[in-house]
């Protein structure tokens, strides 16, 4: 059975999906450029992985 | 496999009945006080932050209409303005509506917190809450004072949009807020003088039911005389100038007439002439509210030019 079976629902349901499809997109846009924005303004940011982290880090002239 | 009775319905909503659910022209008055309460502001937003933040609280004021739809379907069937709304008009389910809402007010509050700051958020949430809670669920329904509170409501995107820029409320914010709240009543009451049966079939007690036509033009000029002061003064404060001030002068004078004229004409006088100046003075509230949160507009830009302001 081909997966792609027609009826009459799909045309009938499309600008409801294409609404929410559109939706999303938009949603995803913003997160991606509210997530530059912010990086670009941002004070402090830390990576997780290879960078040293200067919060985990111990000062040498304090010990 | 190529049938699902279930959805076979063919007067199924579409998507337009669901962004119908939200008021979009509600919405449009919200984006706009609220675009000016942060353009306004002291303390610029990067673009995006803004644009997100006025799309949230868009959003947030979205999702109290939709609750307000759900929780009113009995009113508007009633109502000859609301039947055509897409719960009345049974394109949409209560139920539908009602998750509708709740998904979309969780929604916008978060991200507007996680885009601007837990302040606007907590506004936002605040001035769903006062929507829908205490003003559809408890006022509209008890008293004709509804309209005067219920107003908050829609007064508060100015000052959610001012928290977004400062993080905070001032008697900047605090004024816009008060223009929008006091404009609110005679705005309506100008409606429900020419709005004759609707609301006496849906039982929700408007001033011209409760306390009758007279007395409710007498309010109608006794809450212009409150916005007066609350207009100028916005004038005097950091974001107004001599453009608002100017603006708000002659905006005043002409609703204040408008409002005289209301006041010392009866029903028979309305009556004859199909309530055109009650119409007159309903439309020129719209055009009010509009021009003043315009002038503070040209306020903020002529003060990029170094311009405006005091």
């Amino acid at each position: 059975m081909p997966i792609a079976e027609s009826h009459e629902i799909h045309q009938r349901r499309f600008g409801r999906n294409l609404g929410v499809a559109l939706c999303l997109v938009t949603f995803v846009g913003l997160s991606f450029f509210l997530t530059i924005s912010k990086l670009s303004n941002g004070g402090t940011i830390e990576g997780f992985d290879y960078v040293p982290q200067p919060s985990f880090t111990v000062d040498e002239a304090s010990q | 496999m190529s049938d699902f009775a279930a959805n076979s319905r063919t007067d199924e909503a579409q998507f337009g009945d669901y962004v119908a659910l939200l008021k979009p022209r509600v919405m449009s008055l919200v984006v706009f006080t609220a675009l000016v309460g942060l353009l306004v502001a002291p303390v610029g937003v990067p673009p995006v932050v803004g644009i997100a933040a006025i799309l949230f609280i868009a959003l947030g004021g979205g999702a109290s209409g939709a609750l307000n739809m759900w929780y009113d379907a009995d009113i508007d069937q009633v109502m000859r303005r609301t039947q055509g709304r897409p719960i009345p008009a049974g394109k949409v389910s209560p139920g539908e509506a009602l998750t509708l809402g709740l998904w979309l007010s969780g929604f916008s509050v978060v991200m507007l917190g996680l885009a601007a700051n837990w302040f606007a958020a907590g506004f936002l949430a605040f001035t769903i809450f006062f929507y829908v809670v205490i003003y559809t669920m408890w006022l509209k329904r008890w008293t004709p004072q509804n309209i005067v509170i219920g107003g908050a409501a829609g007064a508060f995107p100015p000052m959610i949009g001012w928290a977004v820029a400062t993080g905070g409320i001032s008697i900047e914010s605090i004024l816009m807020f008060g223009l929008i709240f006091v404009w609110t009543p005679p705005h309506f009451w100008a409606l429900a003088l020419f709005m004759n049966s609707d609301y006496d079939k849906a039982r929700v007690p408007m001033l011209t039911v409760t306390h009758g036509r007279p007395h409710t033009r007498r309010m109608i000029l006794a809450y212009t005389l409150a916005l007066v002061p609350v207009a100028l003064g916005l004038g005097l404060t950091s974001i107004g100038g001599p453009v608002y001030l100017a603006v708000a002068v002659i905006l005043n004078l002409a609703f204040l007439r408008g409002a005289w004229a209301i006041w010392t004409r009866d029903e028979d006088i309305a009556a004859g002439d199909e309530y055109a100046v009650e119409k007159k003075v309903f439309r020129f509230s719209l055009l009010y509210l509009f021009l003043h949160f315009g002038a503070l507009l040209v306020e903020a830009g002529l003060r990029q030019l170094n311009m405006g302001g005091w």
